[in-house]
């Protein structure tokens, strides 16, 4: 299988911390890809760094063949990598359809003229706009809720709109940050269940970290295990998480 | 019968308009009838001037969520370019032609002042950002005041000392005299200009706000992370919103210039105090709240002139109605009290005990 996301000898200091170094990854079109290790692994600073927050200062990404490495966040973006993010950043004072609408923002076009005057042009793309957001609300069951503003959800469907808005920006490649950070356990499965919906719907790859061991191992095919910045283990699910390495990671010796 | 479709965005968007015309209406109606004293009819235009500032700095502070503390320095720049293009054109093209140029220099000289801070500027947040737009009111307020331009049969003079050094020939013409400022604008201003000034400022804040920009300059606001990484162009969008209100600032401007016989570059009118203003408008109008700053604007503007009969204590009533208003209009309790006593909820639950019974 062709690969998606291909990240060579990735590495990153801040100061004098070697936060991420030497770090690969090689994830497959249509994988769903754990990364999973301890707090303080360094997890988030490689979504960071994928995603062109910070700018590595070794190592190459390519993204489905094309070489990405140290693009800004939004050009990044629009080569086809969407993320959603720990501590969930919605635009919260905005409605929920709107948070989905600034996603296709890239994707449906009218100037500044159109949009103030209101030409019909600004009329098509609105509605072409609204039917898209709510489709994708669909998917999410938040449909009723579109008018609401995103601080007035419940916690777990500010997640699920979370992800709703990153698949508006069309992306190859979603990245994942915790999402099942502070849901139960009848959340959790759920999510389980939009994750994998999600990748078969949209023909998505995907790469997730995660804390809770369920998820990881109930959807992700292969994973990779990070630890004080540095690759411990790689490959597929079970083989990881028997692995003596990751269990004194996680546990201690 | 067919139902139209009116979606709440658009309803509301008609009820300010709707707003503002009726005022219009009434205020037209009472002058026509002799009860509007010559105090209050002279208030008029002014006060369209501080609901199109009040409304443009909402664009900045509660749309983009950056607070800017020049905006008077940007109602400066519109008002000295367009009466001094007006000043230099009287009588060259017909009035109306010249009032309706004159506007449009006005907003775009501001807007070009808008980018040009906008870029270094607008890297700045918050606190850092305020201070900044502050230092640039005040210094486009001291420049104007150093500045002296005159016109004679040789073209034009210009000269940063005063009025003398200028050495216009005999039959020349100072336009603008350094601190004396620029006397004799034409007087095209009027209370109907202003209000359709006032119109078109909300149609173009309103109508962006609810857009494809409106959102992605929202979404800033909002988070700005989030933002970046759903590809919005932070720098592209914050510049649109500071330009905008830049243009419409200046079109105030504009109109407060061609409004007075001398225009002088004062602390009373163009300095902090005066953008200090216009932020209290928008802030009690309630942030991002189009409507309340038009509301605010008003009420604050007009409240000075009614309590003139209190003389001494006019201010001190003036700060407490300040204050009260803060209080109400936020804290609360008075949301949950005005939640309850709302109109609509009043009238939904008659209609609830109608049908009961």
């Amino acid at each position: 299988m062709e690969s998606m996301l291909n990240v060579t000898n990735l590495s990153i200091s801040f100061g004098g911390l070697r936060a991420v170094s030497g770090f690969n990854l090689d994830i497959k079109k249509g994988q769903l890809y754990g990364l999973i290790g301890p707090n303080g692994a360094g997890k988030t600073t490689v979504f960071n760094l994928l995603t062109g927050v910070y700018k590595p200062d070794e190592g190459i990404i390519k993204l489905d063949g094309k070489d990405i490495t140290g693009g800004k966040t939004i050009d990044i973006n629009k080569a086809g990598i969407a993320r959603t993010f720990q501590n969930i950043r919605l635009f919260s004072q905005m409605s929920v359809l709107d948070n989905v609408k600034v996603g296709l923002h890239n994707h449906h076009h009218y100037n500044t003229i159109e949009g103030i005057l209101r030409l019909p042009r600004y009329r098509k793309v609105e509605k072409e706009m609204d039917e898209q957001a709510m489709e994708l609300l669909k998917v999410f069951e938040l449909q009723d809720h579109a008018d609401y503003l995103a601080s007035n959800l419940p916690y777990g469907q500010q997640r699920k709109l979370e992800i709703a808005r990153a698949l508006a920006t069309d992306p190859k490649l979603l990245l994942l940050d915790e999402p099942a950070a502070g849901m139960n356990p009848n959340e959790t499965q759920e999510l389980m269940d939009t994750i994998r919906f999600v990748r078969d719907k949209f023909d998505m790859t995907i790469l997730l970290i995660e804390h809770d061991m369920k998820l990881v191992s109930g959807i992700c095919e292969e994973l990779t295990v990070l630890n004080f910045g540095k690759v411990l283990v790689q490959g597929v699910t079970s083989d990881v998480l028997n692995d003596p390495q990751v269990i004194t990671a996680y546990l201690g010796e | 019968m067919k139902k139209m479709k009116i979606n709440k965005t658009t309803k509301n968007n008609l009820i300010t308009y709707g707003m503002v015309l009726a005022v219009y209406l009434l205020v037209e109606l009472f002058i026509a009838g002799g009860k509007v004293s010559s105090l209050m009819q002279g208030l008029l235009v002014p006060l369209c001037v501080y609901v199109i500032l009040a409304v443009s700095l909402n664009l900045v502070v509660g749309i983009l969520g950056e607070l800017s503390l020049g905006h008077a320095g940007f109602m400066c720049v519109g008002a000295f370019s367009s009466a001094f293009f007006s000043k230099c054109m009287n009588g060259v093209m017909p009035d109306g032609l010249r009032f309706f140029c004159a506007l449009l220099i006005g907003a775009a000289v501001a807007a070009l002042f808008g980018f040009i801070i906008g870029i270094p500027v607008l890297r700045l947040k918050g606190d850092y950002l305020a201070i900044v737009t502050l230092a640039f009111g005040e210094i486009i307020k001291n420049l104007i005041n150093v500045f002296f331009i005159g016109r004679d049969a040789d073209g034009f003079h210009f000269s940063m000392k005063d009025s003398i050094s200028l050495k216009l020939q005999e039959g020349g013409e100072i336009i603008m005299n350094g601190p004396q400022g620029i006397n004799g604008t034409p007087h095209d201003s009027t209370f109907t200009i202003g209000i359709i000034l006032v119109l078109l400022t909300l149609f173009i804040v309103l109508n962006l706000v609810h857009s494809r920009d409106g959102r992605a300059i929202m979404s800033i606001r909002d988070n700005r992370i989030a933002a970046e990484s759903v590809g919005i162009n932070i720098t592209k969008y914050k510049l649109m919103a500071f330009i905008i209100s830049a243009a419409l600032a200046g079109t105030a401007g504009v109109l407060y210039a061609h409004n007075l016989a001398t225009l002088t570059a004062l602390p009373k009118n163009f300095g902090y105090n005066q953008s200090i203003m216009i932020l209290v408008f928008v802030v009690l109008g309630g942030i991002g709240n189009i409507r309340g700053s038009v509301i605010a604007a008003v009420v604050l503007t007009l409240l000075p002139e009614l309590l003139r009969g209190l003389n001494d204590y006019r201010m001190l009533i003036y700060a407490i109605v300040l204050i009260v208003m803060m209080l109400l209009n936020w804290s609360p309790k008075a949301l949950e009290l005005r939640e309850r006593y709302s109109p609509k909820r009043l009238l939904a639950k008659r209609k609830e005990a109608k049908e009961a019974k």
